[in-house]
């Protein structure tokens, strides 16, 4: 601090003289730039790959044989049989996997950074509770004949209930981060105990495993519908948090301190919470609860590839996918004849994962 | 004059913290807000911040009612370093000190548009606080004090005209507060900054506003705020005054019930 490098703010001027334009962290650049792109080759390759592993054993030629015949292209396509096995069966559930990782991941990063929760997580707003109480209320209480739609439905509903209570108590009174926790915790708590309270009321063995299935979290459901859906969910949701990234960084050091950087922190929060819950609304109906995704993803790609949310973001959407997928394709195939929720594996994965990564941060830093 | 109160009122659960405050802050210049704890000079700053909505009155920026202007062309004007902040997210310094540039970058930020001037104003902002070449460290493992110049260099980047600090000198040992009071008296920026220390603000304010209860009771250049009457009515402590070297003031204390006094 010396007179000759005084702020020249009150006349805006760049200093002059030639000088090395320094780049804030070539290395952190390097590295989200590099995970990106690896990102972009890895997610494509994995669907491909993904789709042929299984019972019946299918090569990467005639997933992309399939794929051509139904897009139009002037193909031999493969028997009607291999082509429902790739069309009908895997490559909806390959691609539900993928949107429903990525779509977690994003949601996961954005609550964090808005509630300052590095524990925020996609289910922080009540979303899964609210979800499962749906979806219980209609495979038990039998509304809407039990149908896979009916359930999907009552899933969704579940979820903006508990999400409309939640915004309900943070609306209360204006409140910082904490109060946006709390509120989820306290909603969360009543959705669960309303779930349990069905399935003892009205529960038998059968539907109360179907439920116990569906609230670890599984895609063996998937449908072109579902995915279309978690498509447009992933897809928009990602697209919104990702024009809010300067805002997301501005949170980094509060409210107050957003405010001062030019953000308007209750209407960013509010519109980013709202956006998120829905997505995440729409992904839950169509694959259940499934865990760690969203908490872990966000925190391994930030370790890697920086903090700025105009990375982080895109990074997460990509590498939640990958995760997501492979874990679906272990869960589907690992012990087979039987199928695992995937909600078991992600924890099984993400538990030594975060401790690895809390490991690194604490020796790195 | 850029900012400005007109009988600018807040309160909180009915106690009045500020209390029909009306000041002028002289452009370009080095305002002190002194007063004891509890006199009301965080409220006022983030009053003049924007950060908090006045009950009754006005703040003024050029003569506009700030409350009215857009949140990010004020923030294009106006930079707070508040007394307290910190993040759970493990950034770096170069991370934290750029988040000065976002009211700066145009929405094709997003696509890196922006990234080399911003980085050139971050590295630039870290020089001026003395922190060339930290960039790369992590903010979470810097001591209070070097936090407290990262959040300095993160106003800075924002390039304001008006550069509001509440407390700057706090957890700053002796070197690097006099080092920071000098650099914020010699910008050609306007200063509002909340300062303990009345001998410090003697030497580098321009101007001082003495807060007593909410209300502002004496303003003016420091020799006509740091009078024996007035430090003493204020703070209830017993003073002496002598000048310093460079012909400002310089107070000495001692307890109200103490019968000798030094100097």
């Amino acid at each position: 601090m010396t007179a000759d490098d005084l702020p020249r703010a009150a006349a805006g001027a760049v200093p002059a003289g030639p000088r090395a334009p320094a780049t804030a962290s070539p290395a952190v650049r390097r590295r989200s730039l590099t995970m990106l792109g690896a990102g972009l080759v890895l997610l494509p390759l994995s669907v491909a790959v993904a789709v042929t592993v299984g019972a019946a054993g299918l090569s990467v030629g005639e997933v992309f044989v399939t794929v051509a015949a139904h897009l139009g292209l002037p193909v031999d396509p493969l028997s009607p049989l291999r082509d429902a096995i790739v069309w009908e069966l895997r490559l909806p559930r390959v691609l539900l996997a993928a949107l429903v990782g990525g779509g977690l991941a994003v949601c996961g990063a954005v609550l964090q950074a808005l509630t300052r929760n590095p524990l925020a997580d996609p289910y922080l707003l009540g979303i899964s509770s609210g979800a499962s109480t749906g979806a219980v209320a209609v495979l038990i209480l039998g509304l809407g004949s039990g149908a896979a739609a009916a359930l999907t439905a009552g899933a969704f509903a579940g979820s903006i209930a508990a999400f409309c209570c939640v915004l309900a108590l943070i609306g209360a009174a204006p409140g910082g981060s904490l109060r946006v926790v709390l509120a989820g915790v306290a909603v969360s708590q009543l959705f669960s105990a309303l779930t349990s309270l069905v399935v003892i009321w009205a529960g038998d063995a059968q539907s109360t495993r179907g439920v116990t299935f569906w609230l670890l979290g599984s895609l063996a459901s998937a449908s072109w519908s579902a995915a279309a859906l978690c498509a447009a969910a992933t897809g928009a949701g990602l697209a919104l948090c990702w024009a809010a990234s300067p805002a997301l960084d501005a949170f980094a050091f509060g409210r107050e301190a957003a405010a001062s950087l030019g953000v308007a922190p209750g209407r960013t929060q509010l519109v980013l919470l709202v956006t998120t819950a829905l997505a995440t609304a729409v992904l839950v109906a169509a694959s259940g609860a499934i865990g760690f995704v969203g908490l872990v993803v966000p925190h391994a790609v930030r370790f890697l590839a920086g903090t700025r949310h105009r990375v982080l973001l895109p990074a997460a959407a990509l590498y939640g996918a990958i995760f997501l997928l492979w874990a679906d394709t272990a869960a589907r195939t690992l012990f087979s004849p039987r199928e695992v929720p995937v909600g078991v594996l992600t924890a099984l994965i993400g538990v030594p994962a975060f401790a690895v990564l809390m490991r690194g941060r604490s020796t790195g830093s | 004059m850029s900012l400005a109160t007109r009988d600018v009122a807040w309160s909180a659960d009915g106690v009045p913290i500020v209390d029909g405050v009306t000041i002028s802050v002289p452009k370009g210049r080095f305002t002190g807000l002194i007063g004891p704890n509890g006199s009301g000079k965080s409220t006022l700053l983030r009053l003049l911040a924007g950060l908090l909505r006045p009950r009754a009155g006005t703040v003024l920026l050029d003569g506009r009612r700030l409350g009215g202007l857009p949140r990010r062309e004020v923030a294009r004007r106006l930079a707070v370093v508040a007394q307290e902040s910190s993040t759970d997210i493990d950034m770096t310094v170069a991370d934290v000190v750029a988040l000065g540039r976002i009211p700066h970058r145009s929405p094709l930020a997003l696509m890196g548009r922006d990234d080399l001037r911003d980085a050139r104003e971050t590295e630039e902002a870290l020089e001026r606080c003395g922190l060339a070449g930290w960039g790369e460290r992590r903010w979470s493992t810097l001591s209070g004090g070097e936090r407290r110049r990262v959040g300095i260099a993160r106003a800075l980047a924002q390039r304001p005209a008006e550069l509001l600090l509440d407390e700057p000198t706090n957890h700053l040992d002796i070197h690097h507060q006099l080092d920071l009071l000098r650099m914020l008296a010699r910008a050609p920026v306007t200063v509002v900054a909340a300062l303990h220390d009345l001998n410090l603000a003697a030497r580098y304010c321009d101007h001082l506003l003495l807060l007593e209860a909410g209300r502002v009771v004496a303003s003016g250049p420091p020799a006509e705020v740091l009078t024996a009457r007035w430090i003493e009515r204020v703070y209830r402590v017993r003073v002496a005054v002598s000048a310093a070297p460079d012909g400002r003031p310089h107070l000495w204390y001692s307890p109200l019930d103490e019968t000798a006094s030094p100097g």
